[in-house]
Parts: C-alpha cells; structure tokens; sequence
C-alpha cells in the first residue's frame, strides 16, 4: 500500500471513530431530562425570564470588572516588574517575595481574605463593599501574574536598545519609557489579551462573596436564577451565563491568535 | 565643531585621553593596563584579532562598560568621577555600534529627533531640522519616514551615524561599523565615515576596514591580548610593523 494511501484511510477511520461515539452518546442519553435540567422545558430559556438580568446587569458588570482588574493589574505589574529589574536587591527581593506569594495561592481564597479576613481584623470598609474588596484581591492577583510577563517582555528587548538610548545621554527614565517599555509590550500583547481573557472568567469568583443587585456579575446572576424565577431548579441560567461567556471570549481568543500570527509575521 | 578645551591646569586635554586602564569580568582580564589617547580632530584607528580587548577599550570611554582601574578623560573630564554628569558627557560622544542598534519602534525620523528632544531640551521643529540637515549629509533624506525594518543595513548603519551626529557631538565612537554588513554596503558607510573626517571631527574607529584605517587615520593601534602592541602612523604600522604580533597579525589580514 502506498503510503499516500494508508494514511488517507487512517484519517478516514479516526474520522469515523468520531462519528461512531458522537452517535452513541446521543442515542444514549436521557433527551428529556437534559432539556429539563439545561434548557428548561417551558420555553422561558428562549425568551425573556433570565436574559434580561443576565445581560444588562451580569454581562455589563462582568466587563466592567475585568477591565478594572486588568487596568490595575498592568499598572501593578509594571511596577512589580521594573522592582524585579532593579539594581537594588532589597526591591528585587521584596517583588519576587510578592510575585511568588500570589501566584502561588488560589485567586478565591485572597478574594475570601480581602472581603471578609482584612475588613475584620482592620476595621476596614473597602470601597465598593464587598465588589471592592474582591476587586482588590483579583489586581493584587493579576499583578502577580502580568509582572511576570512584562519582566519576561522587558528582558526580550536587546541589550544594545538600551545602550544606543544611554550612549545617546538619555538617562534611565527616559531610556526605559522612550525606549525599553515601548518594545516590551508589543512583544508581551499576544499573552496579556490571554491573561485578559482568564481575568474575564476570574471575575465569576466574586460569586462567592456577597453583592447588592447591580452589582452582581454573570455568574453571581445565574446562581441566583438556579434559586428563584422562571427555571429555578434548573441549571438553565448557568447554561445562559456559559453562552454569554463564550460571547464575550471568543472574539478574543480569536484577536490573540491573529495578534500571534501577524507578529511572527512581523519579526525579523 | 571640534571645540579647544583645556585641562585643569591650562594645557589642551586630548579628546579621549584613557590612562593605565584595565577591565577584568570576574578572573578574565580583558584590559591590562593600556594608555591611549586622541587629540582633538584626529581620527585613531585600532586594530586587532577579536578578544583582543579593542571593543572594550572602546565601551570604556562612555563607560558602557565599567572600567575596573586606571583613569578615563573626555576632554579633560574624569568620566569616573561620581560628580561627573555621565548622561551630560555622552550626550557629546557619538556612538555607532556594530549592530546600528537603531530603535525600530520608531521611524527614522524619530530615531533622530528623540534624544535632541529627551536630552538636548530641542524643540520639535529644531530636531526634525537638525535631523533632516543629518539625513541629507549620509545621503538618506527620502528614509525619513521609513521604519528600520524596512532599511538595509548600510542604509541603518548611515541612520545611526546620521542619529549620533543629531545631537552635534564633539566626538565619534565607531565600533566595528562595518562588520555586520554585507560588503558590497560597506563602501556607502565608509564614505560617510570619511566624509566627517575630512570635516574635522574627531574619531575613535575599532575596524577591520586597513584601507580606512590607512587613508583616513592619523594614527594606527594594534592591541593584541589587552594591551597596545604597536602604534603609529598608519602607513608605517602597516608598511613596516615593528613588533612580530603585529606582522603576524598584518600578514592574516592583508
């Protein structure tokens, strides 16, 4: 047999091994109970009942707080990232000390800690209730995570960048604003849209801490709706709320690739 | 443009004046004591196998690389010293590197006004006049809207002659200009390397170009191993060296 030829059958076996188990799990499962426990039975999924709360209040809220925790994120970065780079021990010390503290512990827990441990023990109010404090905890999280990869961009760009900017006088500042930062973050941009992507499913784990009804994201909504309204009982709204995720997502990922790709293009 | 500036005592201080200079990184010394010096307006040529310290002894001067002892003087000032201004000083010394290093975020016009503007205090119609007065003298004027990227790399190594020459310096560095490109570009820079000399500015060039070194320096260096093994007029230095390293090394090159 050529070997053209057998690989063409074996593309055309795996093929059908995909249909073959795609059709068994459809014969085999229980039709009416998924409609009734996903897409609940009297039509509500379709029209009204939860979409409007879930996509004026959680789709909002949910964008509203991913960009506040990426923009505080990446100004918190920058900072951790330059500290990492700095000539000064103590600070390197001090951001590698944070950076590997936060990354090593569960985004839930610090948004735990910061929503009820530090308001406790410090008599602490923090601004925007208990959304405020879980906000907090995500940028102090994401942090952690974006001053990794902008030291990672930061040290990409060539060494001879920085001598051309200081042998031309200009000083640190100017060097690292003018010169370094500019190259740096055109190399990271392809895995910061990534982290803005984890960050936008990130924000479900405010769920866990309580929120006054605007303030509530997807998920918080969804949760609510398993508990009352049209399918309660149901994981219907969580199936909506998955939906409106992959809507915002999508497009995204789709933008990290295409950013991939046309740097590759782009490099010499 | 190649100002007289006096030492502390009065005397004319050369341009580059390096006295008892080593470099070591860790247990590797790549200097050994070496005492060199350019007068203003001369163009010091220095040669020599690779490792032989010469791109060292360049970065040295606008201390790129931190000297380990011995006594650095550009125009009389003491680079060392922590009370110098170390941006002020480079601001007056032009670097071209042998990679152009050129900033390739920015268009060439920008590679040229930025550090007029950043350093110099220049106001944008000054340095985008100053820059297009540079671009023209390297031959390049209708680059100015092109990206590095998009240059060869003579064309490069021009602009980043053009970029150093922006901030009117009172000296050039040249660290291996043309090593990097391919040799039917290294004639174009040359001749621009040539051009400020006969304009009278004052040049440092670690090269491999001889023919350069022959028909436009003033003096000749050979360093082999961290030390200067020979130095002299470039046609005696070549013609007739001296020292059997210098042969040696004359008769790989020639």
């Amino acid at each position: 047999m050529r070997r053209s030829t057998r690989r063409r059958l074996q593309i055309w076996a795996l093929n059908l091994g995909v249909v073959v188990v795609a059709a068994v799990l459809v014969l085999l499962a229980d039709w009416g109970r998924i409609h009734e426990n996903f897409w609940s039975d009297d039509g509500v999924a379709l029209s009204g009942g939860n979409w409007g709360d879930l996509i004026t209040i959680g789709a909002v809220n949910t964008i509203k707080y991913t960009a506040i925790a990426f923009a505080g994120g990446l100004a918190l970065g920058l900072a951790l990232a330059l500290l990492r780079l700095s000539p000064v021990a103590t600070l390197r010390w001090l951001a590698t000390v944070y950076i590997e503290f936060f990354r090593g512990l569960p985004a839930l827990i610090v948004i735990v800690f910061m929503g009820f441990g530090l308001p406790i023990a410090f008599q602490w109010r923090p601004p925007g209730g208990l959304v405020g404090a879980g906000l907090i905890a995500l940028i102090m999280v994401a942090g952690a995570y974006m001053a990794e990869t902008l030291r990672a961009g930061i040290q990409a760009v060539p060494k001879g960048q920085t001598e051309a900017a200081r042998s031309l006088g200009m000083g640190s500042i100017a060097t690292t604003t003018r010169v370094v930062l500019p190259q740096a973050f055109r190399i990271v941009i392809p895995p910061l849209t990534n982290e803005f992507v984890l960050l936008i499913k990130d924000t479900a784990l405010l769920s866990v801490i309580g929120a006054t009804f605007d303030q509530r994201e997807l998920t918080t909504i969804a949760r609510d709706f398993q508990s009352s309204g049209v399918s309660a009982g149901t994981a219907t709204s969580l199936v909506q709320a998955a939906l409106l995720y992959l809507v915002i997502t999508l497009p995204l990922t789709q933008l990290v690739s295409w950013l991939e790709r046309r740097q590759r293009k782009a490099s010499r | 443009m190649t100002a007289t500036v006096l030492g502390p005592n009065g005397e004319p201080a050369p341009a580059i004046d390096v006295r008892g200079l080593h470099k070591s990184y860790g247990h590797h010394e790549v200097l050994k004591g070496i005492d060199f010096f350019v007068d203003a307006g001369q163009v010091v040529c220095v040669i020599g196998p690779s490792g032989s310290g010469k791109s060292t002894l360049l970065r040295c001067v606008n201390r790129l690389e931190e000297p380990t002892s011995g006594k650095v003087l550009v125009e009389g000032i003491d680079i060392c010293d922590p009370d110098t201004d170390l941006d002020d000083v480079r601001s007056r010394i032009g670097m071209v590197f042998q990679q152009f290093n050129l900033f390739p975020h920015l268009s060439v016009l920008k590679n040229l006004t930025l550090a007029q503007r950043t350093v110099r205090g220049r106001s944008k119609d000054e340095a985008v006049e100053v820059a297009r007065h540079n671009l023209a003298r390297v031959g390049l004027s209708d680059k100015e809207a092109a990206y590095p990227a998009h240059l060869s790399g003579g064309q490069q190594q021009r602009v980043a002659i053009a970029r150093a020459l922006s901030m009117n310096p009172d000296m050039m560095l040249f660290d291996e200009p043309t090593s990097a490109l391919d040799p039917e570009l290294v004639g174009d820079v040359l001749a621009v390397m040539k051009e400020l000399a006969t304009e009278g500015m004052t040049m440092m060039v670690v090269t491999h170009e001889m023919g350069f070194a022959r028909e436009v320096g003033d003096k000749l260096v050979f360093m082999d191993g961290g030390v200067v093994v020979e130095e002299g007029r470039p046609a005696e230095v070549l013609g007739n060296p001296q020292h059997q390293r210098t042969q040696a090394f004359l008769s790989k090159v020639l």
